[in-house]
């Protein structure tokens, strides 16, 4: 296939895909890299000067560091405990025999499209406003006091939110796998004498262990960075402060660079850390 | 499964799955119902809600404020326009990783998936100032950019994906029957194409039309599209509850249905390969 | 005349030689099959020939010219793929008209010629249809059909008939024949099938690791096999190959005798044996018969007719003037 010829011209044509996403990456990440070793605090004073490793310190030793790494840990770690779960009980229910099924799926995937902010918003106010949400009606219906969803249970009503958006994704991803899996497998199992849940923890999940770390470590690439929901709903408040939002908050709305910039290198680092395990699965497929 | 399942235990597994389905899709079947209700009757009780009259004005009103119209076409032309884009770059690059692959093919394309998972916040800063010097900060033209290089790799992977499924024997009787160059990527790939460019192109408009963090820090009055839109509902003034619901059934509609579409160019799109 | 010639041809993928340095003179009008088992380099040898591929060093002469660095499409070959490759989206009359379409020829002539081939190949009521509605055996007709209607300077055939079932198969291989006697052009046939070579060629190149083996008619391979590979690789059932005392009695390392030049005995003969496995044919029989002289079984042709069972203790002749003899290095000892 590949002649002389014929390589010359594909290396011409990778060539815009290739420039464009190297100046993705360099450019802004050499900026925020060089941002990240001075004081710099465009609305209080602008440039003022080289302060090294200063920004790296003041950033992990803030009050708000470690709270923020570990509401980031909650919620990433909700989310993906709750859609994996719940994914591959819906995953194992869709795949059985039912009425409408078709109807059934698109119903099941449908939050997946729904875009963060409607997502954030609507959950806020129409389904956990303390006064006139739907959950509110809802207890009050039981005779009791409605929770302050988003103020009081800021962090579950949070997960919750999430893990309902990201539901779909987790259960689609898990009965792709599962449809996938030889049913002659399954029927020589029982062929062999094991029963249902036998077949599910000897045969099926094992062969859903390498779909489930995939769910596992693309939601959580995408989980670190989860911005909008947060940002419509608590703005960082109640203790809902994401590494992210931290970041966020330092960069555009306290506008002090130079610190913000010194904590996106450690959200660069950490989500890197995730990516190596991703794209040695993604490379171990490459070469089946 | 050939097995016939009985059709008491098919139903009792209906009955569940349906359950199970009504649940998770209730968010948005609510705001559907809340959409076509007057302020006064969104906030009652569902009860209430239910045996309430049912109206347009929401919608009306939602439109009337001319704005709506201008995020909406926002959308539309960011969403349409970065995928138009992509494809445009894209195509080349996954047409020559695909037909002409080299030792470095695998190496470049893992290094272009790799430029996915870059956390936005650790670039926020640069990029917003470079906008700003661009004079692209709240403007069409730096969203579809943006949004063209955070799904480049999706699409050219996406593409690369499809254009690996062409026989590439097909290809060569092309060569062998006196097809040059051009002739071969109109006659005969492009026909057999389309359906994957097809496929990536829905992929690409619903990711872009549901971004949520460029478009709401790159963006004010000019160029906001409905994500920033809807997120000004976060700090409203008086009963927005049925406009708030109109305004959320109109942007997130034709996502809908096209999400409906494309269930399996989502797995493929966002698992990389790593799932079949 | 010397239609195709490669001189020192030779290619490498990556670090490893799969051709070394080869040359080969095909004749105007010849049906060449390249024949060997998998991996010996038939398919890429074809490539080569065609352009889909480069040569790694040595030159590919078509017709008295240097055809060496010129692309697949002005070297005036048609091939005809394994899996035939027909363009899905288009009807069965634009996939045979395509080439044509590609040199240029007008709507009308284009037709013409199309229609001819179709009737020439019994295709002419799926014209309108689309590959992917036909079956294997039409699809495979069409291929051919693309093939033909460029009047080529010769036709490469790449495994064409792996794809069908047996009975096809031996349908098709009538076809392509009364094709090549029609024609009267070249065609390079490639295959793994040695009884395909056996009927169809006029001449057999025997490959094995990208070296040719031996060159030469059907009969000529089968009689006078140069070298034990080509002797087990040519006729079916295989040669019996026999080393140790038996061999060292005719002065050579090894020798071979066909299953067809043996004859068997109850009472009398050079070897005596037990009848093992038995393979009714109908036509003819073959029995596997273990002799304490050999390590292996022998097979040994009979008529359809005669009938042992299974343990019967039987004695084996073989027709001397059918006995061939190779040394210690493989090679054919005269």
């Amino acid at each position: 296939m590949a002649t002389q010829h014929s390589r010359s011209i594909a290396r011409l044509m990778m060539a815009p895909a290739v420039v464009l996403l190297l100046g993705w990456m360099l450019v802004p990440l050499t900026m925020t890299l060089f941002f990240s070793f001075k004081k710099y605090l465009p609305l209080r004073g602008g440039d003022l000067g080289w302060v090294g490793f200063e920004n790296y310190v003041r950033f992990v030793s803030s009050s708000s560091f470690w709270p923020a790494v570990g509401t980031t840990l909650l919620i990433v770690g909700g989310v993906l405990v709750i859609t994996v779960l719940l994914g591959i009980a819906l995953a194992l229910l869709l795949d059985q025999p039912i009425w409408g099924q078709g109807i059934v799926r698109i119903l099941v995937i449908a939050p997946f499209f729904v875009m963060p902010t409607v997502s954030g918003l609507v959950w806020k106010n129409m389904f956990m406003d303390p006064v006139n949400g739907f959950f509110a009606h809802i207890w009050r219906l039981f005779g009791a006091e409605p929770i302050q969803w988003l103020s009081h249970a800021s962090m579950p009503s949070l997960v919750m939110i999430i893990s309902w958006q990201w539901l779909p994704f987790a259960t689609l991803i898990l009965l792709t796998a599962i449809q996938s899996l030889d049913s002659e497998q399954l029927e020589a199992a029982e062929m062999d004498g094991a029963r249902p849940v036998g077949r599910f923890w000897f045969i099926t999940l094992p062969h859903l262990a390498r779909a489930i770390t995939v769910v596992i470590l693309i939601q959580t690439i995408f989980l670190l960075s989860i911005f909008a929901e947060i940002f419509v709903t608590t703005a960082g408040a109640f203790g809902t402060k994401t590494l992210t939002y931290l970041i966020f908050q330092r960069v555009l709305e306290s506008q002090n660079v130079g610190l913000g910039s010194a904590g996106g290198v450690y959200a660069i680092i950490l989500a890197n850390i995730v990516a190596v395990f991703l794209l040695r699965i993604v490379g171990k497929n490459l070469d089946a | 499964m050939a097995r016939a399942t009985s059709n008491r235990q098919k139903l009792i597994t209906s009955i569940i799955a349906w359950a199970a389905a009504i649940v998770i899709f209730f968010p948005i079947l609510w705001i559907i119902v809340l959409s076509f209700k007057a302020e006064g009757d969104a906030i009652r009780t569902p009860l209430g809600v239910l045996t309430s009259s049912w109206t347009l004005d929401s919608y009306a009103v939602v439109q009337d404020r001319s704005d709506y119209l201008k995020h909406f076409f926002n959308s539309v032309i960011v969403a349409v326009g970065s995928t138009l884009l992509g494809i445009l770059v894209a195509v080349p690059a996954a047409w020559s990783m695909a037909f002409v692959p080299s030792k470095r093919t695998r190496g470049i394309l893992m290094w272009m998936l790799s430029t996915k998972m870059l956390p936005a916040v650790g670039v926020l800063y640069p990029i917003y100032l470079l906008f700003i010097q661009l004079g692209i900060l709240d403007s069409r033209t730096g969203l579809v950019i943006v949004l063209m290089l955070i799904n480049l790799p999706i699409i050219v992977w996406m593409l690369y994906t499809y254009f690996r499924e062409i026989p590439a024997e097909i290809l060569e009787a092309a060569r062998m029957d006196g097809a040059g160059m051009r002739a071969e990527l109109l006659y005969v790939l492009t026909p057999m194409a389309i359906p994957g460019i097809a496929s990536t192109m829905l992929l690409n408009v619903i990711l872009a039309w549901n971004e949520a963090f460029w478009t709401l820090n790159l963006t004010a009055a000019k160029a906001a599209p409905l994500t920033a839109f809807i997120a000004s509902y976060s700090s409203p003034e008086g009963l927005f509850y049925a406009k708030l619901s109109a305004a959320s059934v109109m942007a997130i509609a034709p996502i809908l249905v096209m999400g409906w579409f494309s269930q399996k160019q989502l797995v493929r799109g966002l698992t990389f390969g790593a799932v079949k | 005349m010397k239609q195709i010639q490669l001189k020192q041809v030779s290619k490498r993928f990556g670090d490893v030689e799969v051709i070394p340095p080869l040359d080969l003179e095909i004749e105007d009008g010849e049906f060449v099959v390249f024949v060997g088992p998998s991996g010996c380099g038939k398919s890429t040898l074809l490539r080569l020939i065609a352009g889909l591929e480069d040569v790694t060093s040595g030159a590919v002469i078509i017709n008295g010219e240097d055809a060496t660095g010129i692309p697949p499409a002005r070297r005036s070959l048609a091939m005809v793929f394994q899996s035939y490759a027909l363009y899905p989206h288009m009807s069965v009359r634009k996939n045979i008209a395509f080439p044509l379409r590609m040199a240029g020829l007008g709507k009308a002539e284009q037709n013409r010629r199309v229609e001819d081939a179709a009737n020439v190949l019994n295709l002419t009521e799926y014209l309108d249809r689309r590959p992917g509605q036909l079956s294997g055996g039409q699809r495979q007709r069409v291929a051919i059909g693309r093939a033909i209607v460029r009047e080529p300077t010769a036709f490469l055939f790449d495994e064409p008939l792996s794809n069908l079932d047996a009975a096809l198969r031996v349908g098709m291989r009538l076809e392509i024949s009364e094709l090549h006697k029609r024609l009267a052009t070249t065609m390079i046939y490639v295959t793994h099938d040695q009884v395909e070579a056996m009927t169809m060629a006029d001449k057999i190149v025997v490959l094995q690791r990208g070296v040719i083996e031996q060159i030469g008619s059907p009969l000529e391979l089968y009689r006078n096999p140069q070298n034990i590979f080509v002797a087990g690789f040519i006729g079916s059932p295989r040669m019996n190959l026999l080393e140790g005392s038996e061999a060292a009695a005719h002065n050579a390392h090894t020798i071979g005798i066909r299953p067809e030049h043996i004859s068997i005995s109850t009472d009398k003969g050079d070897w005596e044996g037990v009848v093992g496995v038995t393979e009714h044919l109908g036509s003819d029989t073959f029995f596997h018969v273990s002799c304490p002289a050999f390590t292996n079984p022998l097979t040994v042709r009979a008529g359809g007719d005669v009938d042992l069972s299974y343990g019967t203790k039987i004695f084996l002749t073989p027709d001397k003037a059918h006995l061939h003899r190779f040394d210690d290095k493989g090679l054919r000892l005269t």
